[in-house]
Order: C-alpha cells, then structure tokens, then sequence
C-alpha cells in the first residue's frame, strides 16, 4: 500500500530501492500526498511536488540500471536556511520575499549529487533565530506530538521546527537542519527524532543563510541514528568556498554503527545537574547512564565548571554576529524593499518592515555590543569566557570520549506559552549551546516519553571530528531505549 | 550598564532600523533584561586569556588572489528590487 511507504526508515527505503521492490516514484509519490494532507502542521513553506517527481524519475532511471548514488532516490525536506537553485529561499523572514537563488547551498549540491530528491523547502525559525519555531513570518509550525488526552497544540522545537515536525509525521524520509545554539538537537528531542550537529566545519556554510558565523552548523534530522550517520556522509565534506571548512577525509559514518561501546568512557558533567531540575528529565538522564553502563560503557564523574556562562555568552556572541550578517538586508540587493524619502531612510523602513520582533531585539543587541566602547565589555569578554568553555571540554575528554546529557531542560511546550518572555526561550538552549561555543559535535536521541506521553531526549557530545563514536555511542544508546513510540495521525483532514 | 531611551534610539539608527518613539521604552526594558543577564559574565576571571577566535584549530589557508568566476551580472542583480542595465538602482545619493 502506498501509505506504509513512509514507514521505511531511510535505509529501509535505500535497500528497498537498491533491490527494485520499489521506485523512487511511488516514495516520493507517497510522502507528496502525505504532505497535501498535513498542512496543519504548516512544516513546509514550500512544496516543490513537479521537480521531486522530475527527480524520482531521473532516480528511477538510475537504479533501473543498477547505478545511483548513497541517496538515490531518497525523498528529502530541505530547511529553508539552504539556498537552493531556482526555489524560493527565504529563511523565513519578509525580508527575503522573492528570493530565488541562482546557486545551490553546498550541502544540498552534495545531496543531489549523491541522488536525493526534494520535497519541498521546510519552516523554520525567522533566520534561525528562536527555539521554538514561532518567529518564523510564516507562522508556528505545528508538533505532530500531543500531550495525551489534550488537543493543545505543541511546539516543535527551534530553529528547525520544521524539519523536525516533518521527520516525525512522516512528511519526509530526512531533513536538512542547521544548528546555531541548539537548532537541531532541541526539535529533535522535541519531535522523537534524532538531530546530530557535526564538528564546526565539517559540513560547509557556503549557501546557508548566515545567523552567527563562528557558530552555524549544518546536520540532519532523521528518524534513527543510522539514518543520520547515512545522511551526515553525504552533506559533510571540504569545500574551497567555505573557508571555516575542513579538509578532512569523510569516514564512513553508517560503517561505525553496531561495533559496540565496551570499555567507552563516557562523562557526566555535574554542572548539567541544574538547579530546579525537571524530575522527569533528571530521571531520564539517569536511566540513560544506567543503559550505557550496562551496554558496557565506563561511566565517569567530570565537571565542565564554566557551563552557567555558556547561555550569557552565546547571547553576546550569537547577537553581535547576526548584527553583522544581516547588514546585507537593506532593500537593495535582494527582497523586501519599502520606499524612503532617501536612501537611508529606504534602509531604515525596509529592515523595520522587513525583520521580526525576535530578529530586531538580536540586531539591536548585537549593534550595542559591538559598538564603541562596549566593544571590550561585552563581546571581548565574552570571546574570552568562550575559550575557558572550550578548555573545560578538553579537560574533560582527558578522562573519557564522550559526554551524556540531557538535551532540553522540558518537554515540547504550548504555542504561544513562552513568547511573552525571551529570556525563558532562551533557556531552553541550556544543554546544548555549549557544545556550539566550543565546535564540538553533539546529538540528540529519543530516549523516553515524559508522564504526558511526549518525547524526551538525552544528548551526547564528541571530540571534536569523531563523528564516528559520537554516532557509535548513539546507536547503543538507541539500541537500549528502544523508543519506538509515534505520534497519533490527528492532522490528516 | 543599562540602555535608556536616547540609546535605543542610536542603536537603532546604527543598525539602520526605523523605530517608533512608542516602542522606544518597552524595547529599552527588553535590552535591558538581557544586558542584565549577560551582565553575570563579569564575575568571571578572564585576566590573560586570549579570546577565541575560531570555533576549532585552524589556520585560515590563502587562496590565490585570482579570479575564478565571473561574468553573472544577471544572476547577480536578478533578484534586487530595482535594476536597470545589470546595475542595482537606489534613491539619488548625490545632490
């Protein structure tokens, strides 16, 4: 039947396909239709229905022959971050109405290469700037997840709300993502899905809408970790054109899997145990040591002592560098343009009409920050604690090889719950801006569902470029939690 | 440090945004929020410790300074709001 379809995991669907008992065709044909039944969940901006059959077609042809790439055939949501040739690419702001790339991002250029086909350009927070998928000037996105016996619709996490709302509901096999503070991890753990953020320069930023420079990643979310391991291979690698890019070889992440984690350190930082705890989250944590420990893992005691500085400094970091970035919007170039009396005048309306309220307050704040005289204060300063948050982690990986952490500090909450208040948004990148700070990977995986049935996540963090026991140590993880719980189909019409 | 009204204003006009007078104070109680906040890295002893300045050790590599691609002139100005002749067009700047 074409609806179990979207069953498949991606490399169920990737074997399917290799072994011609089914065609990219009907996949792609079954998630279009799965889509037009899922716009309630508002998970994609734009649906490219006519070029994914064009694609499938040309996969088709391909895998007839007994040719094709890792991905061929692969039915794919791109987050609308990624500048794709010829589609509407917008980021999710008005101010970027119009917009149609003449260039392909990197990262979805090695998609394509490798056979994928896209669905459609999915939602996401306003420049990726939000944790919960409701700046976006498309509106909220909506969680296929619901508290149980409750109606109350959820968000799915930010800034890749989108991508991670679809990966669950089945709207697509795999989605692109990006992760500036949390973007992948926290809407994963939001969604029962898996998010890995590689090593700062493993995937290239070329042709990704930039936020924060030193901190934007590009990564999957996926429905399981090999599923992510597949995806990760295919967008990670070096190119000339991003200059933070790094020439390393790519390893076979899916090859990784499955080789056990016995005799793997792996560390607790005690400064995650925060105060006011979510009991539930607390619990979670704890059975995911218990499950590692079992699995054969050595469990180790380290303390990352600079973690309470990591949110205070993300917010100087991340603002003074989208203040940078997001100069480039200024009516002239590209999008949105609102008339002045003069040119000034012309950027001024233009950048009010055209950024969000979130979007504006980090603009201003990283305008304030960079400005003179508070230069040193603030955005020195903080550059400086980012380095004594780089030396805890490497402190710590002197005594184990990975870390175990909850992802968020809640559940997915209601749309609408934290808007009034960004400093309790921004608390919910608490575990995982860190990782950011100091270019280290780090992954998201389903682990359990709290009392009201929703989603939780635990979260591992690597070294830096080993990918490869990240992934091995989320695959055991997995393995043990077995999560294998789904939202119930309440958004079809 | 906080931030009145007046530099909110500035910052505003810095960051090329038009603000409206009645938005000024409740904007100016929003920075301040989390000036405060970021305010508690004061507390920490960065006496001697260089800033970081790339996520991950590197060095930035130099390319030849060469032309390696050219000649887009309409892809380039295809999507600005204003063109005329492959060239971008703005509000007279010069009297």
């Amino acid at each position: 039947m074409m609806s179990d379809l979207t069953k498949l995991t991606l490399a169920g669907a990737r074997d399917a396909l290799k072994a011609k008992e089914i065609t990219s065709v009907e996949l792609t044909g079954a998630y279009l239709k799965a889509m037009e039944a899922a716009t309630e969940l508002n998970a994609y901006v734009t649906v490219t229905a006519d070029k994914a059959l064009e694609m499938a077609k040309a996969s088709d042809a391909k895998l007839a022959k007994g040719e094709g790439g890792t991905l061929e055939g692969i039915p794919l949501g791109i987050k609308d971050l990624f500048a794709t040739k010829g589609v509407l690419t917008t980021a999710c702001s008005h101010i970027l109405d119009g917009f149609v790339p003449p260039y392909e991002s990197t990262v979805t250029s090695n998609l394509w290469r490798d056979g994928a086909v896209m669905l459609g350009k999915l939602n996401n927070d306003e420049f990726a700037m939000g944790s919960s998928n409701e700046t976006s000037f498309y509106g909220p996105v909506v969680n296929p997840w619901r508290r149980n016996g409750d109606t109350t619709k959820l968000v799915p996490g930010g800034s890749s709300g989108g991508s991670s709302s679809a990966v669950s509901a089945r709207l697509c096999l795999a989605a692109t993502a990006t992760d500036t503070g949390g973007s992948i991890r926290q809407p994963a753990a939001f969604t029962g899905t898996v998010g890995i953020k590689p090593t700062y320069g493993r995937c290239s930023r070329w042709g990704v809408v930039a936020f924060a420079s030193s901190l934007d990643q590009a990564g999957p979310i996926t429905r399981d970790v090999r599923d992510a391991a597949i995806m990760l291979g295919s967008m990670a690698g070096y190119d000339e054109k991003d200059s933070t890019s790094v020439n390393q070889p790519v390893p076979d992440y899916e090859a990784a899997l499955g080789k056990g984690i016995k005799g793997l350190r792996v560390g607790i930082p005690k400064e995650y145990r925060v105060d006011g705890m979510n009991a539930e989250i607390d619990a979670l944590w704890t059975r995911g040591i218990e499950w590692l420990k079992a699995a054969g893992a050595e469990i180790v005691d380290v303390s990352l002592p600079n973690t309470k500085y990591a949110l205070p400094t993300y917010y100087i970091v991340a603002p003074a560098e989208a203040s940078s970035n997001l100069a480039r919007y200024d009516g002239v170039r590209y999008g949105l343009r609102v008339e002045g009396k003069d040119i000034t005048d012309m950027y001024e309306k233009t950048r009010a009409a055209g950024f969000g309220a979130e979007v504006r307050r980090r603009v201003l704040i990283g305008t304030y920050v960079l400005s003179a005289g508070y230069y040193d204060a603030y955005y020195l300063k903080a550059q400086q604690v980012r380095t004594l948050i780089a030396r805890d982690f490497a402190d710590a990986y002197r005594s184990c090889d990975v870390l175990l952490t909850p992802t968020a500090p809640s559940a997915a909450f209601g749309i609408g719950e934290k808007t009034s208040d960004p400093l309790s948004m921004y608390l919910n990148d608490v575990f995982t801006v860190t990782v950011n700070l100091a270019g280290l990977p780090g992954i998201s995986v389903p682990a359990g569902l709290s009392s009201e049935g929703l989603p939780l996540g635990l979260q591992l963090i690597g070294k830096t470029f080993d990918e490869e026991t990240l992934l091995r140590a989320a695959f055991a993880l997995e393995q043990a939690a077995e999560f294998t719980a789904e939202p119930k189909t309440w958004w079809t019409a | 440090m906080s931030v009145d009204q007046n530099t909110v204003r500035r910052i505003a006009k810095l960051a090329r945004i038009a603000v409206r007078e009645d938005e000024l104070p409740a904007l100016a109680g929003e920075l301040n929020t989390i000036l405060d906040w970021v305010e508690m890295l004061a507390e920490v002893d960065t006496q001697g410790v260089e800033p970081m300045t790339s996520a991950v050790a590197m060095t930035m590599k130099m390319r030849d300074d060469v032309v390696t691609s050219g000649n887009h002139q309409q892809d380039v100005t295809g999507n600005a709001p204003a063109s005329e002749d492959g060239f971008y067009v703005v509000p007279r700047v010069v009297e």
